[in-house]
This record gives structure tokens, sequence and C-alpha cells, in this order.
């Protein structure tokens, strides 16, 4: 079980309001996109909810408990990798979970073979490529001991081949886990072809301007991205942010 | 082994150059031993006047190591210290540097005057000298912790201590090698300095006994056995950090 309920979340940095009144929701087994231009305050929502920051109004809610200014409910993949250059990946994907106790090495590395980084169990970061370390911090935040994924635009300092693979990848692997996940971006084809629900986020102070249910079918292949639906959803979207 | 031939030779060849011209410059200007012997005569009496020294070496190597594995330890405890209480760090940080600044030549003497002849002068000083570049290079090594992975521990609800122990403490140790190698020469000068206070034994001893009666082969003698002493010190901290940083060097690359 996790479900993640946020209530008219309000967070100032002196003078200037960030967030303003952000309800946001994300049922069991949801992939949620918060889909906004840079700077629209979607990494401070990760912050608030990951304890870092505490929200001036409002609250977070996760499993029905209030989770304000308490690290350590979620588990988190950030933007940059952030493996520890001096462990091996298998040291590195059993972070998280050693956190918090005792890790399980013998699943860490299925899972990190069913990730195709079976080869690269005993090897450095150094030796890897951009894709492959993203695919290892994933797999650490799926072993850390939360069953909440916050996934901070993981896949925007790949290039464009690079990432279209990473997304096909982790839709595969969540397909098959199912784990609750609140995904950020500022990409839309990314958003829609990941997403169940897709929040459109407005600029400063941000608050959710339209929300979109996508509802092609799961499991979802590349071809979804050339469907007229696809397009048009694309369009919509897009129109919105611009503010038309 | 090649490889290292290929690297060696040149300040091999540089070295063996100067020894010969000094050499040769000697014998043609007739200078007296007194004045300056030659390489030849000081090998004679490095290998002649063994028995007679051993027992200075011997002496200084243990000076020289347990002085260094106080300064060590001082250095790292003091660098944790004032990593993880920031306020004493603004106090004390002043107090350090100024602690470098007093010559150790006013203040040996006045160790000795407190603390009378025994180790204990000795060890300070050589505590004094070693403690600094270690515990300076680390406190640096500490703070600039990448911000990334401190951002990764703190979401995923990393407590202070594992912050420190899993990250920070792990990625200063670079820093601290940058500052175990300079305390490593550091550790052998403040053992022979702290020599010359007085006591019986040590390099330091030996050499102002060889000054003072003229025996200028045998401070060469000396010069010569501080060298290799550090040589050898130094080597052993890169061996240590070879065997204990994994991957760190190789990782640079991967920070793009």
């Amino acid at each position: 079980m996790s479900v993640l309920d946020i209530q008219s979340l309000t967070k100032d940095f002196g003078p200037q309001t960030v967030l303003q009144g952000l309800n946001l929701h994300v049922a069991e087994g949801e992939f949620v996109s918060l889909l906004g231009p840079s700077g629209s305050g979607k990494s401070t929502v990760f912050h608030l909810i990951g304890g870092l920051l505490q929200p001036n109004h409002g609250t977070i809610y996760l499993d029905g408990e209030n989770i304000n200014g308490q690290t350590g409910s979620i588990s988190y993949m950030p933007q940059s990798p952030s493996l520890f250059p001096w462990r091996t990946i298998i040291e590195n994907v059993i972070l998280g979970a050693e956190l918090f106790g005792k890790p399980d090495k013998e699943k860490a590395k299925q899972m990190l073979q069913r990730a195709g980084l079976g080869d690269y169990i005993d090897a450095y970061p150094a030796e890897l490529s951009g894709g492959m370390r993203q695919r290892a911090a994933f797999v650490r935040s799926l072993l850390s001991p939360q069953s909440f994924i916050c996934l901070d635009e993981p896949f925007s300092a790949l290039d464009e081949f690079t990432r279209v693979d990473m997304q096909k990848w982790l839709l595969s692997i969540w397909e098959e886990e199912r784990p609750s996940v609140l995904f950020v971006t500022h990409n839309i084809e990314e958003a829609i072809f990941l997403s169940d629900r897709i929040l459109v986020l407005s600029e400063k102070p941000a608050n959710v301007m339209e929300e979109i249910n996508v509802t092609f079918d799961r499991p979802r292949s590349e071809d979804v991205m050339l469907t007229n639906d696809f397009i048009a959803m694309k369009k919509q979207i897009y129109q919105t942010l611009r503010g038309e | 082994m090649k490889n290292w031939f290929h690297q060696a030779w040149r300040p091999a060849l540089v070295m063996f150059v100067i020894l010969v011209g000094w050499e040769f410059a000697c014998r043609m200007f007739q200078v007296p031993s007194w004045l300056l012997p030659t390489p030849t005569e000081i090998g004679v009496e490095i290998v002649q006047g063994w028995r007679d020294y051993h027992h200075h070496v011997l002496s200084t190597v243990h000076l020289t190591l347990v002085g260094f594995v106080i300064g060590v330890s001082v250095g790292i405890m003091v660098a944790v210290m004032l990593h993880l209480l920031p306020k004493v760090h603004q106090a004390v940080y002043p107090l350090m540097i100024l602690s470098q600044n007093i010559p150790i030549i006013v203040l040996a003497p006045l160790l000795v005057t407190w603390f009378g002849f025994d180790d204990l002068p000795k060890l300070i000083i050589i505590t004094l000298v070693c403690f600094f570049p270690i515990a300076v290079n680390m406190i640096d090594g500490l703070k600039r912790t990448d911000q990334d992975l401190i951002h990764y521990m703190k979401m995923a609800g990393a407590q202070k201590r594992q912050i420190f122990t899993k990250l920070e403490f792990p990625y200063s140790l670079p820093s601290m090698f940058s500052g175990l190698k300079i305390s490593a020469t550091y550790s052998v000068m403040g053992a022979v300095i702290s020599e010359w206070l007085g006591g019986n034994r040590g390099i330091g001893v030996y050499m102002t006994l060889a000054s003072s009666s003229f025996r200028t082969d045998r401070v060469f003698v000396a010069i010569f056995i501080i060298m290799v002493l550090c040589m050898v010190f130094f080597g052993l901290i890169l061996l240590a950090e070879k065997l204990l940083i994994r991957s760190q060097s190789s990782g640079k690359e991967d920070q793009s």
C-alpha cells in the first residue's frame, strides 16, 4: 500500500510564493507525472514530500499518515544518478536499503540482472555509461524499503536516443513491479508515454492547471507515440502550457 | 618493471651527473673534507659507520612513527570535530593556523623547559607539525562533499550520522591522503629537529655531534639518512592510498 495525498500545499520562500494550494493524489500502483516548465516549483514539491522542507500550509499524507517534514518516507531517484564513486554497482544499489537495516544482496543481484546490468555488478560507476548509471539509480530506488517512488527528471541529462531507450526500459520494469510513482518532468512526450495521469503545473506560484488522464493501453510500446491520439494530447498540453 | 625504468632513468641520470660533478670538483679544487667531503667519502662513511650510527637511526624511526601516529590521530579527530561542530570550527580555526606560526626553533627549548628531556616534548613537536596538514586537508575534503550525493542521502532518509560515515568520511579520504603525504615528510623533519634539543640518541643528536666535531662527512650521512627515511615513509603512504582508495582517480571523468 502506498497512496500519496497532498492537500492545499503552500510554500513561500521569503516574499515569493512557490506553491499555492497544490492538491495532488497518487493512487495505489498509479504512475502520475508532474509536468511543468523549469522553475515551476516541481523540485520544491519533492523537497516537501521528502521532508527536507516544511510547508507553510497544507498537509502531505502517505497512506493516511501526515509526513510533513518527515524524511525517509519515500524512495527517491534524483536528476543526476548520484552513485557513490567508491562503491561498486551492487554496493550502490543497496545503499537505500542499507540506511534502514540489512540489505538483501541476492534480491539486488536479481534486480540488476533484470535491469541489464548483470555484467556490471562489481564494476564502479565510472565504468558505466550515462544510461546504465541511471538504471542503477532506479534499481537503487526500487530496492529501497519505501514503496512510494519519486523520480525527479531522471532522464533529462541523457541524449535523445538513450532517453527513449530508458523510458521504454523504465516502463517495462514498472509494469512488472507496479509501484506508485510520482514523476517530475518537463518533457511532454515523456509524460504522456509513461503516465496514467498528468498534472500540468502553472508557473510560479505553481498550481495544477490541468489534469489529463492518459488512457493508452498497457503494456505500452513505442508505437503509441506516433498515433493521432498521442499527438493530439501533446498538442493540448502544449497549448495549456503556452496559456492558450 | 620496464615501465618503472622508463620513468626513473631521467631523474637517476640527473642525480648521477650531479654526484659526478661534485666528486670531480672537490678533487680538482682540493676542497678539504671538513669543508665539503666528496660523495665517495660520504658513501664510505655510510657503510663503515653503520655500526656507530644504526642505533641513532632506529631511535629516530621509532620516535617518528610514534609521533606520526599521534599527529595523524589528532589531525583526523580535529578535522572531524570541526566539521561536525561548525561553531567550534569558527572559534578554533584561527587558533589552529596560529599554532603553525610559532617557530619550532623557539618553541622547542620552551617545551624542554616545561617537560624535561623525555620523549614528551619531542612528541609534542612532531604532533604539532603533523596534525596540521591532515586537519586542514581533511576539513576541506569533508566540506567539498558532492552536494548531489548529500541531497540524495537526505531525501533517502539518511540520519546525520549515516551521511557522515557513509558519505562524507569516505569522500574526504583522498584529501586526507594529500595531508598524510605532507605529514609523513614533516614527521621525519620534526623528529630530527626535536632531537637537537637534547637526549643522547637519534639522527638529530648524531648530526649535532658530527657538526660540532667538524665531521662534515657524517653530517652528510645524516642528511642522506633523513632523505631515505622521508622517501620510505612517503612511499608507504602512497601504497596505503592505492590499497585503500578505490576507483577515485577514474571516478573523476564520470562527473560529466
